[in-house]
């Protein structure tokens, strides 16, 4: 069959935009991350990142806090979508509706109102007072941060998870209890490692948006614990060092990168088929 | 009635079931026997599935026990039951390869490593797969996907096998060599099989005993012979292999009149003058010269079967179908004759008059097309 | 068991809803504060109603989605014409790993990296400024692009292949077959994409942030409402967008409750 001309070029723009607005701006970031002011090739700005232990410690930092508010956000989202797969189907779609609902809201909005809640001298404090208990001081604390993360991102792990499970045909679990499994057997035997790929994605759609905020370090944080984005944003629009801010976020792409390889290689070791 | 000396292993007293209201079993009773091959069969929708599920434990009866060795077992969840199942297309896990599924159970039961591995290669061996140990499920046929799902249920030793449809998948050629493997099997383990399906000849090539339902009742429980040759009403006969059914009228033991003639029959018990249902298998009447014939009609379709001809023959407005080995030809008038024990007399029943005509198609076709959509329950 | 999950889920929408809830309560305030409820009032709905900054972005915001959507889904359906029928694999997966880019790298360093271009080259031009209207809509139609082709494209692997052939063997050129016949077999993925990308260009904060000045939208606002001290009326835009949200959300899931009912109603009589 001679195949349509004009479908040869349907996908010409797009190949032109992608190269235009994906790949070159990508190539930028490389080029101002190796070069200095005057447009000289350099490799002080990533030495920078090396060699200056407060760079090191807000890697560090971004690193642990979004590692900490992926685990909360798996410890809770995983029963949280367990619970709603072995719904009935009618209730499901509106546990989900429910779940996605807040999400519609914007992100800064979301983050702003535990601002509110949390702050000194906010609401939760407002009720603790009118109660005659002593202040809580949250806010501007680590904890406040990765709350904010998990707050914001939680969705993101139950939606891919459940999504997996309820997938699972109910007749492998009844296959498992007929070969004599209870419940926590089927469990382990049987659901989590069928869900393994919804908690490889619910992992990479927490920890990627995690690692790179600014908003919600900044918000909950008060300024006292930078992150990455933190960084980044101040070089790009306040100290406008560009260089150093591109070399920050091609440290961020590639660190995610290598997370990101080691959760596949993690996942395809795991189909190997071998009960442990 | 078959088996002598096997004891009762299930015993289903007055079971009920429904589903949203709809009934699906209707207080059922059935006694299982140790070493037998039972099927269940009937169309979908008939409950035989449910039946099958309230045994192995994934439902609930509404009301009435059922009995495991003379003990209780409503309440005792499926994976405390010395039971196990092959499911409808086989449920096999895919995360898991044939070796590991196989000794899903075994490990589950905590049983030694090397107990594991010898009783799964020599079942894997029995199942005729040793060499696909490693493979993934994905990768393989339905019919290895399905001895695989034997193999499974079967490592456990369990007493009774539950088997939902199993060869449903399969094409027909594979269907025929796995009735046969699954009838060795059953010899061979003595293990008690509950077999569902839809398909009769299935049914009456395999089992020991066939469990004939419809409509969430249990219509007849025999041998297949039994069930062939003396259904007890118009359903039985019309599911099982083809049937002539007509009205007819009992008018004192051994003599009936249908088709406005009377005839000498084997039959005997009924009312005088009690309105009956018959039935004559296409394969039991005799072509004959018109002037020594009972009945005589005009040839409406012939059809080629291969070894013998369908023909239909319109005798007073009822088309009968009558197997034969001599070609007639369409238009041509007949006469027909049919010995008594060929005559089947059967009690009037909800099904009278719903079936045993061939003057149209039957539904059959559209009953086994339909036959997974009793799943979704 | 039961009781414990029912438990779970109470908890976990508590978590949820309960920001919003305190957002929403203050927004009727009628003092100052964020910690202790004064009164009931509507003062900081008027308030907001009187600056014209929010209604004006609002309008921006709207003006930017349903143009880079629009956009996206011309480029990326066509797109996706042309890779479903694209035999070399290698370009056809380095094409879409490229497309994907903006989905998987982090929101920030899309942003960064589109910024450093828009000011690469309004330098190169000698442009006072480099960011602007249009910037933010380029950057606004690259981020929608790989959801578009991400929505669109399955739907023509889902297709009957004959479909296009059957068309053509009725006498269409392939140009009336792809438009009377593909066309309608992917138009629920062409919805889709739309209804995405337009939902994500009116939530995006981050890229927008990185990639216009003057030009304000909606995320963009609030993002300087929240860098001053706040007052309640921040609070009141966000209660009438998560109403808003609300009553879109409730809309578009009539049909399928009506429908729900209907099979139930006709479940019974059955």
């Amino acid at each position: 069959m001679n195949r349509p001309v004009f479908r040869k070029f349907a996908a010409a723009p797009h190949i032109v935009w992608a190269a235009l607005f994906i790949a070159a701006p990508l190539a930028f970031v490389v080029y101002y991350a190796f070069t200095d002011e005057a447009g000289a090739f350099t490799l002080s700005n990533m030495s920078a990142l090396v060699t200056s232990p407060n760079y090191r410690a807000i890697f560090l930092r971004s690193i642990s806090y979004a590692l900490i508010a992926t685990v909360i956000c798996l410890v809770i989202a995983y029963p949280v979508a367990y619970i709603i797969s072995r719904s009935r189907v009618r209730a499901q779609s509106t546990m989900i509706l429910l779940i996605m609902l807040p999400m519609w809201m914007n992100l800064l909005i979301r983050t702003y109102s535990w601002m509110v809640i949390i702050q000194d001298t906010g609401f939760l404090n407002g009720i603790l007072s009118a109660v005659g208990l002593p202040n809580l001081h949250i806010i501007n604390t680590p904890g406040a941060v990765i709350l904010g993360m998990v707050y914001n991102y939680l969705p993101y792990m139950i939606l891919p998870i459940y999504s997996v499970m309820v997938k699972i045909d109910n007749r492998l679990i009844e296959a498992a209890h007929d070969l004599g499994a209870g419940g926590v057997q089927v469990l382990f035997r049987v659901i989590f490692p069928l869900s393994i790929s919804g908690v490889i994605s619910g992992i990479t759609m927490v920890f990627v948006p995690s690692i790179s905020t600014f908003y919600i370090s900044q918000k909950m944080g008060g300024g006292s614990y930078d992150m990455i984005g933190d960084a980044i944003e101040r070089q790009f629009m306040n100290n406008y060092n560009y260089n150093l801010g591109a070399s920050m976020s091609l440290v961020l792409m590639i660190l995610i990168l290598v997370c990101m390889a080691v959760m596949n290689r993690f996942s395809d070791e795991d189909t190997g088929g071998v009960i442990v | 009635m078959n088996k002598p000396g096997g004891g009762k292993i299930v015993e289903l007293n007055h079971v009920s079931k429904a589903f949203d209201g709809d009934m699906v079993l209707d207080d059922i009773s059935l006694d299982i026997h140790d070493d037998e091959f039972i099927t269940l069969l009937g169309p979908s929708g008939c409950g035989k599935t449910t039946t099958l599920r309230i045994i192995g434990g994934f439902e609930t009866a509404d009301s009435g026990d059922v009995l495991f060795d003379g003990k209780k077992i409503n309440d005792v969840p499926p994976h405390k039951r010395h039971i196990n199942t092959v499911f409808q297309k086989y449920a096999l896990f895919p995360h898991l390869n044939v070796y590991e599924n196989v000794a899903f159970g075994l490990r589950i039961a905590k049983r030694p490593e090397d107990e594991i591995r010898k009783t799964v290669r020599a079942m894997l061996r029995t199942v005729n797969l040793k060499s696909f140990e490693r493979r993934h499920i994905d990768s393989l046929s339905g019919g290895q996907q399905q001895r695989v799902a034997i193999a499974r249920a079967l490592v456990n030793k369990p007493r009774v096998l539950l088997l939902d449809e199993p060869l449903g998948a399969l094409d027909l050629k594979l269907r025929k060599d796995m009735q046969k493997e699954l009838k060795n099997m059953q010899r061979e383990t003595g293990i008690t099989f509950i077999y569902v399906t839809h398909d009769q000849e299935e049914a009456l090539s395999m089992s020991d005993t066939v469990v004939v339902m419809a409509d969430g009742k249990i219509q007849q429980i025999g041998t297949p012979e039994h069930i062939y040759n003396e259904p007890v009403n118009a359903f039985v006969a019309d599911f099982i292999g083809e049937s002539n059914i007509l009205d007819g009228v009992m008018v004192e033991d051994y003599t009936v009149t249908f088709a406005g003639q009377t005839f000498r029959c084997e039959d005997a018990g009924f009312g005088k003058n009690e309105p009956v249902d018959v039935v004559v298998r296409p394969e039991d009447i005799d072509i004959v010269p018109v002037e020594q014939s009972m009945l005589t009609g005009e040839v409406t379709s012939v059809t080629f079967k291969g070894d013998y001809y369908e023909i239909i023959v319109d005798i007073d407005h009822f088309k009968w179908l009558i197997e034969t080995t001599d070609r007639q030809s369409v238009g041509e008038t007949i006469g027909i004759s049919i010995d008594p024990y060929e005559i089947q007399v059967m009690k009037k029943s909800v099904y009278s008059g719903k079936y045993g005509d061939y003057s149209s198609f039957s539904d059959e076709m559209d009953t086994i097309s339909d036959a997974n959509a009793e799943q979704g329950k | 068991m039961k009781i414990l999950s029912k438990i779970c889920m109470g908890l976990l929408y508590f978590f949820l809803y309960m920001p919003i809830a305190v957002l929403v309560l203050f927004s009727f305030n009628s003092g100052r504060s964020t910690g202790v409820f004064e009164g009931f009032s509507l003062y900081w709905y008027k308030e907001l109603f009187h600056n014209g900054d929010a209604l004006n972005a609002l309008c921006n915001t709207l003006i930017v989605a349903f143009l880079s959507a629009a956009a996206a889904t011309l480029i990326g359906t066509a797109a996706a014409a042309g890779i479903y029928k694209f035999r070399g694999r290698f370009f056809r997966g380095a094409l879409l790993n490229l497309t994907n880019v903006p989905m998987m790298n982090p929101d920030i360093v899309t942003g960064v990296s589109m910024m450093l271009l828009f000011v690469f080259v309004g330098r190169a031009v000698g442009a006072s400024t480099s960011l602007n209207f249009f910037t933010l809509l380029i950057a606004h139609i690259t981020f929608n692009l790989p959801y578009v082709i991400l929505s669109v494209l399955p739907k023509f692997r889902q297709m009957d292949k004959n479909l296009p052939e059957a068309a053509l063997d009725l006498g269409c050129t392939p140009l009336q077959a792809f438009f009377k016949v593909e066309i309608p077999q992917i138009m629920p993925g062409i919805f889709t994409g739309f209804v995405m990308a337009i939902t994500l260009s009116i939530d995006d904060f981050v890229i927008s942030h990185f990639t216009t000045s003057g030009f304000q939208t909606l995320p963009l606002l609030i993002y300087s409402m929240t860098k001053r001290t706040v007052k309640p009326d921040m609070y009141a835009l966000s209660t009438l967008i998560f109403v808003t949200i609300l009553l879109l959300m409730i809309l578009s899931n009539i049909p399928s409750i009506l429908e729900d009912r209907k099979k139930k109603y006709k479940g019974v009589n059955r």
